[in-house]
């Protein structure tokens, strides 16, 4: 069919534009990029759930999330967490603004929040270690170090790269291309909260009910 | 040497001298010959003074086209290696008869079949499809480069330094011996102590930030970057496999990464999920790895497929037939891909209603594929074929990869798969698959693509003779490995009691050897036609009447592919341009942005490598050094914000001047 179509264009001489002069700019690629790695990232979290989801029972005679999990503590560490996302969002909404000091200011506190969170977790880790429920005890505290460790590196991760992106932005200001980083940074940074989101329940939660 | 143990263990780690082999012949004789090789190419490049000219033209280019050609460049010295371990598994198998144990001891023959596999799918496959794929694409869908030009040389050095760290295996230390996927609990640290299953680990997760990140790059740059009149609809089949193949890759290989990660954390820090005490679960990692595993075959096959498509076409000078029915099947096939990896382990037991799950959707796959077969031949229906070089690998494919599929059907039947699950049959099966699906499709691809990456015609004469000795070659080579499968010969033997299996072992070797004589002609065809290239030139860019837009600019293309940007109107571009008189524009151009030369990915994939080999060998201290260095380096080169150019509007009339020139001596 396309090619009677095609034969009778060229019969009508009908001579179609096959390039454009002015300068073909497609529109930027990187919140694409930066979404599709994201995903990426969520698969090892999700391999990291599946893990735990079929070992996260096997206590081989050691301590359960009953006997070990501080749910409080988990509480405030997850609020801390949350709270800096909020705060994330404030940086943002001055970012549009164009305010750079008010901008920096909401990232520090977001790093601020991002700190004490690790810190709350490292705590955790070390009392757990401290009461002999280590990685090696069992394919349970195998599971479970690893996953909340990975989202611990990643959270140490964003505020390496959040003290980048403030130096940056102090050094060059709200230019274009800090923007989209601090763009980036952003979907980062709530994407790790949408799986503590997930670590709460089902490693925390659910853990703890048994 | 220091007189202090400890010293020398906290500077060396595990690593002493006799993690050099120099007690096996083979492997000294094999260094001697690498190391006379490597140090008369280095001394010719430096006695012409190419340093420069590779460094700021290649290393450190972030042109797709030059890291296309270095993937393709890289694939084919792995294959090299790759086929001389299979040439050694081959006379092993054929001589380890009647109490003679053959030239390669057991732990020597576990290492090479183990590397045989690593690197004929990791270092030769993936690289050859990821280099045609970013050469390409661009070109095909009329853009001046990927989304990130940086990110795509930096995934190019990634998986050199992943080759180079399985390399350093070979003469430092030892490789695994457990096979490719090294299964747990033999991979785990009580059954492989030593360096061999970390060099693997490390080898493929430095490679898998390359694949992982050039698939991100692909997918934004097929999505974003087409050209105006570009739908989905209209792209060329190959990008239509590309962005199947990368949307796997990015689905895929992070699975593979956390895989790795946790049997890393098995033999490194003692935790217990693949282990047998504790509750840790071997199977586990078994699933894990077929996650990743199954879509890998096809993140290879289906680029392959896109060649076909592209090469049956234009050689059958046609338009393809049931454009819009290979799409779906290309989609469809990504999609099943992912429900089908159990078929790897029936015997596993996980009863009748998974492995008749399984099974049914593995065979499901071979409706897509079959659609695929009756479309090409459909084209060639009443098509005016030409039997060009590629189009030879093309047909080849036909016959070869549907004898294939019908044996890979057959052991989608659990009942049939518990009666030749690892044996030799699954070998011949597999290999008629990548060799006859992938390989053939890859050098189709070369034969196809090389006038437009050089400007010459690759020689035909040799073209043939390589085609005919692989393709005979494989016939001689695996069809015995079927017969022995049927017989029940598990694979991964060194020596055999049975001297009635011989016969056939001796037939199979035969093959191998023609198919050395193949890749020899192939070696030879490229370095005749770069003698010949002033017989061999094709000025016009378009040798083969083409279809897509790649063949609408110059061979080789202009550093920015395209002066003016393309409009596209039929899915083949190029050709609906052709008959509708195009005329190619002669002046009115303007300035060109273009992305700037960096040497950061050499330098952070050279820093990827010392934090490897640092980690393989317990060299605490230095793994810290090159891991801070690392983030360093990474974080340093965000700060340059001094990233692009402009090609000069006269450098442009320059470029299409000259070329207007050439088109115009030809008449």
């Amino acid at each position: 069919m396309s090619e009677t179509h095609v034969h009778s264009a060229n019969l009508d001489n009908e001579k179609p534009q096959f390039y454009v002069t002015e300068e073909h700019h497609p529109e930027g690629s990187t919140m694409l990029g930066f979404w599709l790695y994201l995903m990426s990232d969520c698969l090892i979290f999700a391999v990291l759930f599946a893990t735990h989801g079929v070992l996260g029972r096997n206590y081989a005679a050691g301590p359960s999330p009953a006997d070990l999990f501080d749910l409080p503590l988990v509480a405030i560490n997850t609020a801390m967490l949350l709270l800096s996302s909020i705060t994330y969002g404030f940086a943002m909404l001055q970012m549009e603004r164009g305010a750079k000091a008010e901008t920096l200011f909401w990232l520090g506190i977001t790093g601020v929040f991002g700190a004490i969170f690790l810190g709350l977790e490292l705590y955790e880790f070390a009392h757990l270690i401290h009461e002999g429920a280590g990685p090696t005890r069992s394919a349970f505290l195998s599971s479970f170090f690893t996953l909340v460790g990975t989202h611990g590196l990643h959270v140490t991760f964003g505020i390496i790269w959040l003290i980048t992106l403030m130096v940056q932005v102090a050094r060059r200001g709200l230019i274009a291309e800090n923007k989209r980083r601090l763009m980036c940074l952003s979907m980062f940074w709530h994407f790790l909260d949408v799986v503590w989101i997930g670590v709460f329940s089902f490693v925390y939660l659910i853990g703890y009910i048994g | 040497m220091f007189g202090n143990t400890s010293l020398t263990q906290f500077l060396f780690g595990r690593l002493t001298l006799d993690a050099i082999p120099y007690h096996e012949t083979i492997l000294v004789v094999t260094f001697i010959g690498v190391a006379i090789a490597g140090l008369a190419v280095l001394a010719l490049i430096t006695k012409y003074k190419l340093w420069g000219y590779l460094w700021h033209d290649w290393f450190t280019s972030v042109d797709h086209k030059k890291i296309g050609i270095m993937y393709i460049v890289l694939a084919i010295i792995m294959l090299l290696r790759g086929f001389s371990d299979a040439i050694l598994m081959r006379i092993q198998q054929a001589i380890a008869f009647n109490g003679n144990e053959g030239f390669l001891p057991p732990h020597h023959y576990d290492q090479i079949f183990t590397a045989h596999g690593v690197i004929m799918i990791f270092f030769v496959a993936m690289p050859f499809v990821t280099g045609f794929m970013n050469y390409v694409v661009p070109l095909q869908i009329g853009a001046r480069d990927v989304s990130f030009p940086f990110l795509n040389n930096f995934s190019f050095w990634m998986t050199t330094a992943g080759a180079i760290i399985i390399m350093m295996s070979l003469f430092v230390g030892e490789f695994a011996r457990t096979g490719w996927l090294a299964y747990p609990p033999l991979s785990g640290a009580d059954y492989s102590p030593g360096v061999g299953v970390d060099y693997y680990i490390w080898g493929l997760q430095v490679a898998g930030v390359g694949t992982t990140l050039s698939g991100i790059n692909l997918i934004a740059t097929i999505v974003k970057m087409r050209a105006p009149g570009m739908t989905f609809m209209k792209m060329p089949v190959f990008t239509w496999t590309a962005l199947c193949t990368n949307i796997l890759i990015v689905a895929t290989f992070p699975i593979l990464t956390a895989t790795l990660v946790l049997l890393s954390l098995d033999r490194y820090a003692g935790t217990n999920f693949f282990t047998n005490d504790l509750g840790g679960n071997p199977m586990m990692y078994v699933n894990l790895i077929w996650i990743w595993g199954h879509p890998e075959v096809y993140i290879l096959v289906l680029p392959a497929f896109g060649i076909f498509s592209e090469v049956v076409a234009t050689f059958s000078s046609k338009r393809l037939f049931g454009y819009a029915s290979m799409v779906y099947a290309t989609c469809v096939i990504m999609i099943l891909s992912y429900l089908v990896w159990l078929h790897h382990f029936f015997t596993m037991g996980s009863g009748a209603s998974v492995n008749a799950f399984f099974g049914i959707t593995t065979m499901i796959i071979s409706i897509p594929t079959g659609a695929k077969m009756f479309n090409w031949l459909f084209t060639m229906y009443r098509g005016r074929i030409r039997y060009d070089v590629p189009m030879l690998w093309t047909v080849g494919f036909m016959v070869t990869f549907v004898i294939g599929g019908m044996t890979g059907v057959m052991l989608a039947i659990p009942p049939a798969d518990f009666v030749l699950h690892n044996s030799l049959f699954l070998i011949a099966h597999f290999h008629n698959v990548i060799i006859g699906g992938v390989l053939f499709g890859l050098l189709a691809g070369v034969n196809y693509w090389w006038p437009k990456a050089f400007g010459f015609r690759l020689d035909a004469f040799w073209g043939k003779v390589s085609f005919w000795f692989w393709q005979i070659g494989f016939f001689f080579a695996f069809m015995p490995l079927y017969v022995l499968g049927l017989m029940g010969v598990t694979r991964r033997v060194s020596q055999f009691e049975d001297p009635s299996l011989q016969i056939w072992f001796v037939i199979a070797a035969f093959g191998a050897g023609l198919i050395a004589i193949g890749i020899l002609a192939f070696i030879i065809q490229m370095g005749v036609s770069i003698l010949r290239r002033d017989q061999l030139r094709d000025d016009t860019g378009d040798p083969w009447d083409g279809r897509t837009l790649e063949w609408s600019t110059s061979s080789p293309p202009p550093d920015y592919n395209f002066a003016f940007t393309p409009v596209v109107h039929d899915h083949d571009g190029w050709y609906d341009m052709k008959n509708r008189g195009y005329e190619r524009p002669l002046g009115g151009f303007k300035p060109i942005h273009m992305p700037k030369n960096t040497g950061t990915g050499v330098i952070l994939s050279g820093i990827s490598i010392v934090l490897a080999f640092a980690l393989i060998w317990y060299i605490w201290w230095l793994a810290a050094v090159s891991f801070v260095a690392l983030i360093a380096t990474a974080i340093t080169h965000t700060f340059n914000y001094n990233r692009d150019f402009h090609i000069p509007a006269e450098t442009v009339t320059a470029t299409e001047d000259a070329r207007s020139k050439l088109l115009a001596d030809r008449t």
